[in-house]
């Protein structure tokens, strides 16, 4: 059976040119599908919100059953510590947050810490272990650690009195020294002339 | 009353005394049952990892919160409708088809009924009514013909 | 020293290759061969400076040399010799230059043919191939160097630079970091190599197009010249796909072979429009037909590639398969805004000088039903590649993350694939040209009703899935075609020749080497389909906690957990092997050893599965959980995977059906003879 019929010459005229709207449609397909790569990147590369920034607002619901709202401790230094129970280098700074606040809830500084993706069990557990008493609460739906583009546990954000970002930790704090420094520099940074 | 009457009434009295101790009797959630759940779920942590197969700690506690609720008796829709609030919607393996997210199912079927549609136009401009002309009616004499024919075929020896 | 000396090398080849596309590129617009022919001497010399180069990593690689900071991220002490080779590819950097290595080689190959008849494709192939080289190699020297050493400053910080810097010491680390255990197996060693081979290989039918556009040819010159290099692009990609299947299966320990991923989605792309160029070109080649509509599909594959290897590198999505966050996201990006907006405006330029030679005779023409494949693969592409980019819409957008996993696609895309089998086994029987569904109707009516009969036996035999059934009936019916094609060919011939009927056969595929190594290709692609029905549909699975001595059924199978033992092995890992015993309606079939190895190196640990593969099932047996031994027992996760083992079979039918399509045809090279008085009356 053949499979190639004659081929005939082909005298017809030229094609039309391609179609206003086909060549629309197609660099706006383009134009569309870079815009998409090209914010994926930047935000890929963007990493945590950086020192300076004006903290992100939130709502944490402590497993109390209490609800903070960041914007209600405006005017405080604020260390926000992102954590959870079954990151191990987490448990190496637990302690030592646990000191830093003691030593600091009277002179204004508030502690919150939250719990990333975790259970609550082994949370309650985990704050058990290391006798931590300030305020704590789920990341429900993650909310709060998008917002501060975290890319993973322990990270520490720690917010001046004016609500911008004065000091951040990415790991996990290696004395209480260095959190007590990280404090000082938001309460300084906060005061007039400072 | 007739002692059938009675008889029935004992067993329905019975039925509805013991029906709830059979069910507490069911025992522990097997593993397969926790799978099957854990199985529709994503790890929120590790990117596009079903929770059943991911071998992490966390997935093993996830696992077991999984088994807790269901010895509490959870359905399996309260169960991933728990993870969802406590993790995010990225537990789902698919958008939940709320807002945005019915994007995702209506484009596939949309750019494919377009695709179809362009190729039935292209079909039609294409097609010669009535079977193919060998060689179309113009005014071309003979002998360009050949010359034309011969010079694209020596251009496409291979 | 021997490091510099070896980014000095790739430097250079850089240089090369960028003056080889500017050359060119020069050469071309303005008619001045002596650029062209300077141009092609200096692609020439990239490959084998390329090879040097990578030699000179290869032996940083396995001599041990951990001051340079590539081979002390992928290699160990522990490490034998021929992973330390493979750890070539296992980085970033290194993987880069592979690439790199391998367009060298393409290009070179590519250009060792005569061109007396083509000269004036020369220039653009050179800039195309050279561009594409050039790029890697900058990303390459400027980003991603695999010949960086480190350096210790006086505060014991570790810079890594290609010279010392003032005021650090060298830093020769004692031993490397070790390949990610998960890169160690056999798969994953033959997987990327494949999967380049495939991406880069279509950058040459690319090439081609792209010089058939500038310089304005209509005709199916470049189709041609490139017929044998998407041949092979296709099947190196086909099988870096299937190895990646088989890599997933054995060692990321879920009991499957294809997640659904990003990452692999994005490797899929390619594929997926490669496969119908692969089909349409030959309309073009018999009818002069669909040429705008090859050179989108080209286009869409190369540009493909190169989408797919940034979304692997360049951090935009994590996981499993993807590199480590880099810097050469934007470079990448950059490149890929370039040559999407070049390629098409080139083809928006010259779409009126690219008219169809034919018209379409009939709806049921071999031309339409390609079409209609080329229709139904453009939607599942459009599926996968929204499905990948969703997600990151719905963050950028609504800041929600979600995921678009398996549901989303299996859905979307089992119809279309399933309409697929049906054309595989429709189509060839189709005509080109005039064609009519009664014509259609007649040549398939056998091969039908063999299929039926197959239906009907697996109802009989107790099938009830209505997607299986349908999925095995289709591919029956394929099988039903090609089997008729090939007995009808070989009847013709024996009728003719008198060949016995296997002589026939081959004398047949001989003959027509495309169409019959094609129909192989699909019986492949049938295996496949019968191997991924059995896996998908039917598996079954179960998990348990056994004590010693306890046993674990599911279906016929009965696993009872034998023992135990834990222990350290010489390459720097803490093995815990179980022994599970297997029986089968009773009778024993023998033993399988899930284990889990620790790697103290990397802290990470991989889950081998002791697996019982036969051509009719497969028994995966994990071991998962092992902590509590001591206490409770181990826990073990089996599963039941019907006829997966056709898939692997259907990727060796492969190599053979495309061995078959490609090996030269010994009428072609009678054909080559010049025709010297033909040749006189047209240049007269």
């Amino acid at each position: 059976m053949p499979e190639t019929p004659p081929v005939p010459v082909n005298t017809e005229q030229a094609p039309p040119r391609p179609r206003r709207w086909g060549v629309i449609l197609v660099w706006g397909l383009l134009l569309g599908l870079l815009a998409i790569l090209g914010l994926g990147l930047i935000r890929s590369q963007q990493g945590p919100v950086g020192v300076g920034a004006m903290v992100p607002d939130f709502t944490l619901t402590t497993f109390d059953g209490g609800t903070i709202d960041i914007r209600e401790l405006r005017g405080q230094v604020v260390v926000i510590n992102f954590w959870a129970s079954w990151c191990k280098p987490c448990e190496q700074e637990a302690a030592e947050l646990e000191q830093a606040y003691q030593q600091y809830k009277d002179q204004g500084v508030a502690f919150l810490g939250v719990d990333y993706v975790d259970t609550d069990r082994e949370a309650m557990a985990y704050l058990e272990k290391f006798g931590i008493t300030y305020p704590n609460g789920p990341d429900l739906g993650t909310r709060i650690s998008q917002a501060f583009r975290i890319r993973g546990v322990p990270e520490t954000y720690i917010v001046g009195p004016d609500g911008q970002l004065a000091a951040i930790k990415i790991g996990p704090y290696q004395s209480l020294e260095e959190i007590v420094r990280q404090i000082e520099t938001a309460r300084a940074a906060g005061s007039p002339g400072g | 009353m007739r002692p059938g009457v009675w008889i029935a009434l004992a067993v329905w009295v019975l039925t509805l005394v013991l029906a709830p101790a059979a069910f507490a009797q069911e025992g522990p959630p097997t593993d397969d049952q926790v799978n099957a759940i854990a199985k529709q779920l994503y790890c929120p942590v590790c990117e596009n990892v079903p929770l059943d197969v991911c071998p992490t700690q966390a997935c093993q506690q996830w696992r077991d919160t999984i088994r807790e609720k269901l010895t509490a008796g959870w359905t399996e829709d309260q169960i991933t409708q728990y993870f969802v609030d406590q993790y995010g919607a990225r537990v789902l393996a698919t958008p939940p088809a709320t807002g945005l997210n019915w994007l995702v199912y209506l484009l596939p079927p949309l750019a494919f009924a377009g695709g179809a549609y362009l190729l039935v136009r292209a079909l039609r401009a294409w097609r010669t009514p009535g079977g193919s002309k060998v060689a179309e009616a113009g005014p071309a004499p003979t002998e360009d013909r050949y010359v034309e024919q011969l010079e694209r075929e020596l251009r496409e020896r291979t | 020293m021997i490091a510099q000396v070896g980014f000095f090398i790739i430097l250079l080849s850089f240089g090369l290759s960028l003056y080889g596309a500017a050359a060119a590129g020069y050469g071309g617009w303005r008619g001045r061969p002596a650029f062209v022919e300077s141009a092609r001497h200096a692609m020439l010399l990239t490959f084998p400076l390329l090879s040097l180069g990578a030699l000179t990593l290869i032996y940083l690689l396995v001599s041990g040399s951990f001051q340079v900071e590539y081979v002390a991220s992928v290699t160990s002490r522990a490490m034998p010799i021929y992973l330390r080779v493979t750890a070539l590819w296992g980085g970033q950097a290194g993987s880069l230059l592979f690439w790199s290595w391998l367009m060298a080689a393409f290009a070179t190959a590519a250009s060792a043919r005569r061109w007396d008849r083509d000269r004036e494709l020369l220039p653009w192939v050179i800039l195309v191939t050279m561009g594409t080289l050039a790029f890697f190699l900058s990303l390459v020297v400027l980003f991603e160097n695999p010949f960086l050493r480190l350096w210790q400053t006086a505060d014991g910080q570790q810079i890594a630079a290609l010279f010392q810097p003032r005021g650090t010491a060298p830093l020769v680390p004692f031993d490397g970091n070790g390949l990610n255990p998960l890169l160690r197996h056999p798969g994953m060693i033959i997987h990327p190599p494949m999967l380049y081979l495939g991406f880069v290989a279509f950058v040459i039918p690319f090439a081609f197009a792209i010089a058939a556009l500038v310089t304005r040819r209509s005709d199916d010159r470049w189709i041609r010249i490139t017929r044998r290099w998407t041949l092979f692009a296709w099947l190196f990609l086909s099988l870096g796909l299937i190895l990646g299947m088989r890599w997933a299966y054995d060692v990321l320990g879920w009991g499957g072979y294809w997640g659904w991923d990003p990452v692999e989605v994005a490797a899929l792309l390619p594929w997926l429009v490669g496969t119908p160029f692969l089909h349409s070109v030959i309309v073009q080649e018999k009818r002069g037909m669909l040429k705008q509509w090859n050179m989108v599909l080209i286009i869409l594959t190369y540009s493909s590639v190169i989408l797919a290897t940034f979304l692997t590198r360049s951090g935009v999505f994590s996981s499993v398969h993807a590199f480590a966050q880099s810097a050469i996201g934007p470079m990448f990006f950059a490149f890929i805004g370039l040559t999407f907006a070049a390629s098409m405006g080139l083809l928006i330029s010259r779409w009126t000088d690219l008219h169809s030679e034919n018209k379409l005779d009939s709806m049921f023409s071999r031309e339409a039903l390609f079409l209609l494949q080329n229709l139904i693969f453009m939607g599942i592409y459009i599926v996968c590649l929204w499905g990948i980019l969703f997600p990151l819409i719905s963050e950028l957008f609504t800041g929600q993350k979600v995921t678009v996993g398996p549901p989303f696609y299996e859905r979307a895309t089992g119809p279309l694939w399933g309409v697929l089998l049906l054309l595989m086994g429709v189509a060839p029987l189709s005509v080109y040209g005039r064609a009519s569904w009664q014509r259609l109707g007649t040549a398939l009516w056998k091969p039908a009703a063999a299929s039926l009969v197959l239906l009907a036996a697996l109802l009989i035999g107790g099938m009830r899935n209505p997607a299986a059934l349908l999925g095995c009936w289709l591919g029956g019916l394929v099988l039903a075609v090609t089997a008729y094609e090939f007995w009808r060919g070989a009847r013709a011939r024996h009728q003719r020749h008198g060949e016995n009927f296997f002589l026939a056969l081959a004398r047949l595929a001989a003959r027509n080497r495309r169409r019959y190594g094609g129909y192989i290709i699909h019986v492949g692609v049938v295996l496949m389909a019968i191997g991924i029905i059995g896996i998908e549909i039917f598996q079954t699975e179960t998990q348990g906690q056994l004590a010693l001595g306890e046993q674990l059924t599911l279906g016929r199978y009965v696993v009872t957990y034998d023992g135990l033992t834990q222990f350290d092995t010489p390459d720097d890992r803490n093995v815990a092997r179980a022994v599970v015993s297997v029986y089968r309606d009773g009778r024993r079939l023998g033993e399988l050893y899930p284990r889990r190895d620790f790697y103290y190196a990397s802290q990470q640990s991989m889950t081998i599965p002791g697996v019982r593969s036969s051509l009719e099932d497969d028994l995966y047996i994990l071991l998962v959980d092992w902590e509590q031994i001591a206490q409770q027992g181990a826990t073990f996760k089996i599963y039941h995977n019907p006829l997966v083992n056709y898939v692997w079979l259907g990727g060796l039918v492969f190599i053979f059906g495309t061995l078959v399509a490609a090996w030269p045809e010994r009428e072609q090279e009678r054909m080559r003879q010049p025709v010297p008085a033909r040749a006189a009356l047209v240049e007269a």
